[in-house]
């Protein structure tokens, strides 16, 4: 919610931010450090770790000399800034390390299993704002009356619930109790070779070939859990509308448009909502990017092949660079969302002009 | 207390009164005016009553506890058994009574949330006020710090700190710190700066009080309000993290009862023993619930402009 507070001071503070090249050099230099903060983080996360990684790839009978020639090839006799400058080249051209699990590069990995994970978020995000925007707006609208209060408890069980727990028991319930959706995984087994990828995304490749015996199939595997993502981001979502709205409704204009006589809906849906759109971007995107985050637990109880749960299988296999690489990949996405969200915001909002 | 307390005055008529003889008196009566505030809404007196039922569970746990929460019965015949009268909510699958373990659990739930807590709470208020107070460039270098762990997803990040920490309930209690700090940090910074110029902050100065004074003793008490209301509607979220971590296998390690754990044992079982990962959950929901409604009662308390 912090978040969402900054970017109104920021829209406030920086209102001309379009109006200069150095303006956007702040910008773009802003982004640098921090990506470069989150690059830190993760190379001290890989200091941390208390495997050698020298023995890792020796083994303990190796002799002295053989230790430290690998412990040279691996640069690790360097100066640790010199260290770090050398992980931030590789990490800038592309080089993530190797996974030992795969034994395959990490940036291949992760362009393998992404297109899964964004399938999902992004499906849970829509569902979250079609449903979560008109419910915050009948929730103002309607204040204390019915609609209110389900809006309240829809947010609590939101905020307080595991999402693994709910997943675990959707399972239970609409997979193996009422057979009406898929089961774990993307397709069933039989449809799994079926598809040649393009996007990476079941959906949309099955959509492109026309395939649509893969299509219903693949919709009946991803309903339950972008369904569950879908409550979390619509659990969020519907309250800042609520109180965006309310916000909007205390405003002079709203009793200016009343006076002339415009209809209560339009009044509404006209004028506060849309007013009341510009914030809700920032909610939005923020909730696009914590489903991100989200789907980690979401994809090991449904056996997602996305990156969270290539992340938590590395973990468990002791496999750090690609558990970096992945952390790291999450983390510029959610810079680059909070950005994006940030200038649609400047965008939309005649006031930041 | 001190001598103004007098015989004719009754406890509330002392509490309440428009002038406040001393400090302490003062203190106690803005105590009560809060508690009256907040014991008018409902919602919040629930969601005390359930930290407070938390609290009570994991200090008498071994009085409430039916049986052991690590040995279990009879592998041949009393494995997965459903709620019954002798195991109130069944039994796992090491034939261990999860009543007894979820009870034994709320040990590990508290004391993850305190000393999340303990640790995080300190950092971001020091380094608020710091900033704040100081402006300038260490505002700009620490505030930066702070936007860079804001930036990492923070159950992502306490995953990759696990990760090189090694798996087990102490290296998640200090991964769960280190993504918690940042938005106290960013609240007691906010706090500062509107008290920063404030008068009495200047009189304070010039009476020749050190900086570290001036942050220690006169802005980080009125920045605490908003922090603890904050940490409290953040409670759910650590305990949420610590569950996830523990379902991850990441946590607390078997044969801990701890929630989260608990749910990944019952997974390969939920289709026809469903007890044993539904239990755990619904503690792990009450207890998460019951920490955001007693935070929204503490918010609309203590910072009313944000009630709405």
């Amino acid at each position: 919610m912090s978040s969402v507070n900054s970017g109104y001071e920021g829209g406030g503070r920086t209102r001309a931010l379009f109006s200069g090249l150095g303006a956007i050099g702040r910008v773009l230099s802003m982004v640098a450090i921090t990506i470069l903060g989150l690059l830190a983080v993760t190379f001290f996360i890989s200091r941390v770790v208390p495997i050698d990684p020298v023995l890792a790839v020796v083994g303990d009978r190796a002799p002295p000399h053989v230790y430290e020639r690998v412990r040279e090839e691996m640069g690790l006799h360097l100066p640790v800034w010199q260290q770090f400058a050398i992980y931030v080249t590789n990490v800038l051209s592309g080089d993530l390390g190797t996974s030992v699990l795969t034994s395959r590069p990490v940036a291949q990995d992760i362009a393998r299993y992404f297109p899964a994970t964004l399938e999902l978020a992004t499906l849970g995000t829509l569902i979250g704002t079609v449903l979560g925007v008109p419910l915050g707006v009948l929730a103002a609208v309607r204040r204390g009356h019915f609609i209110d209060h389900l809006v309240r408890v829809v947010g609590l069980v939101g905020y307080s619930a595991p999402i693994f727990w709910l997943g675990l028991l959707g399972l239970l319930v609409f997979y193996a109790n009422l057979g009406w959706v898929g089961g774990p995984g993307r397709l069933d087994i039989s449809y799994e070779y079926m598809l040649t990828p393009v996007t990476g995304m079941v959906l949309v490749d099955a959509a492109l070939t026309g395939d649509w015996a893969v299509f219903r199939n693949a919709i009946s595997h991803i309903v339950l859990p972008a369904s569950l993502l879908g409550y979390f981001s619509l659990a969020y979502i519907s309250r800042m509308t609520r109180s965006f709205m309310l916000n909007e409704l205390s405003q002079e204009y709203i009793i200016t448009a009343r006076v002339k006589g415009v209809s209560e809906q339009r009044i509404i849906w006209g004028h506060a909502l849309r007013n009341a759109l510009v914030p809700l971007i920032t909610v939005i995107a923020l909730s696009y990017a914590h489903l991100l985050e989200g789907s980690v637990l979401t994809e090991t109880v449904f056996a997602w092949p996305g990156l969270g749960r290539y992340i938590t299988n590395s973990l468990q296999n002791a496999d750090m660079s690609a558990v970096l690489g992945g952390t790291l990949v999450i983390g510029v996405v959610f810079v680059a969302i909070n950005i994006l969200s940030d200038l649609l915001y400047r965008l939309f909002d005649p006031r930041t002009r | 207390m001190t001598g103004t307390f007098e015989r004719t005055q009754t406890l509330r008529e002392w509490l309440t009164d428009n002038e406040p003889s001393s400090r302490t008196q003062a203190r106690f009566g803005r105590a009560y005016l809060s508690w009256r505030s907040l014991s008018r809404n409902p919602l919040a007196m629930l969601g005390l009553i359930v930290v407070v039922g938390l609290i009570l569970v994991a200090i008498f746990a071994d009085q409430l506890a039916t049986q052991s929460p690590f040995i279990g019965g009879d592998l041949r015949t009393e494995r997965l058994q459903p709620p019954s009268a002798e195991h109130w909510l069944g039994t796992d699958s090491q034939a261990r009574d999860i009543y007894s373990r979820l009870v034994h659990g709320s040990r590990l739930t508290l004391m993850i949330v305190v000393l999340v807590t303990v640790i995080a709470m300190p950092v971001g208020l020091l380094i608020g006020t710091v900033a704040g107070y100081a402006g300038g460039w260490l505002d700009s270098v620490l505030m930066r710090i702070t936007d860079i762990f804001l930036a990492f997803p923070r159950l992502i990040l306490a995953l990759a700190f696990v990760a090189a920490l090694g798996p087990g309930i102490e290296n998640a209690i200090i991964a769960i710190a280190i993504t918690a700090w940042p938005p106290y940090a960013r609240i007691a910074r906010a706090e500062t700066l509107t008290i920063r110029n404030s008068d009495f902050i200047a009189a304070v100065r010039l009476q020749g009080a050190s900086t570290p004074r001036i942050i220690a003793r006169h802005i980080m008490p009125l920045c605490l309000p908003s922090v603890i209301v904050r940490v409290t509607l953040d409670m759910a979220g650590i305990i949420l993290t610590a569950a996830g971590l523990g379902f991850l296998g990441l946590g607390a390690q078997p044969p801990m009862p701890e929630w989260g754990a608990m749910i990944a044992s019952g997974r390969q079982y939920i289709i026809d023993y469903w007890w044993v990962a539904t239990m755990p959950g619904i503690a792990i929901f009450v207890v998460s619930l019951g920490f955001n409604l007693l935070g929204d009662g503490l918010r609309d308390v203590l910072d009313p402009k944000a009630a709405r």
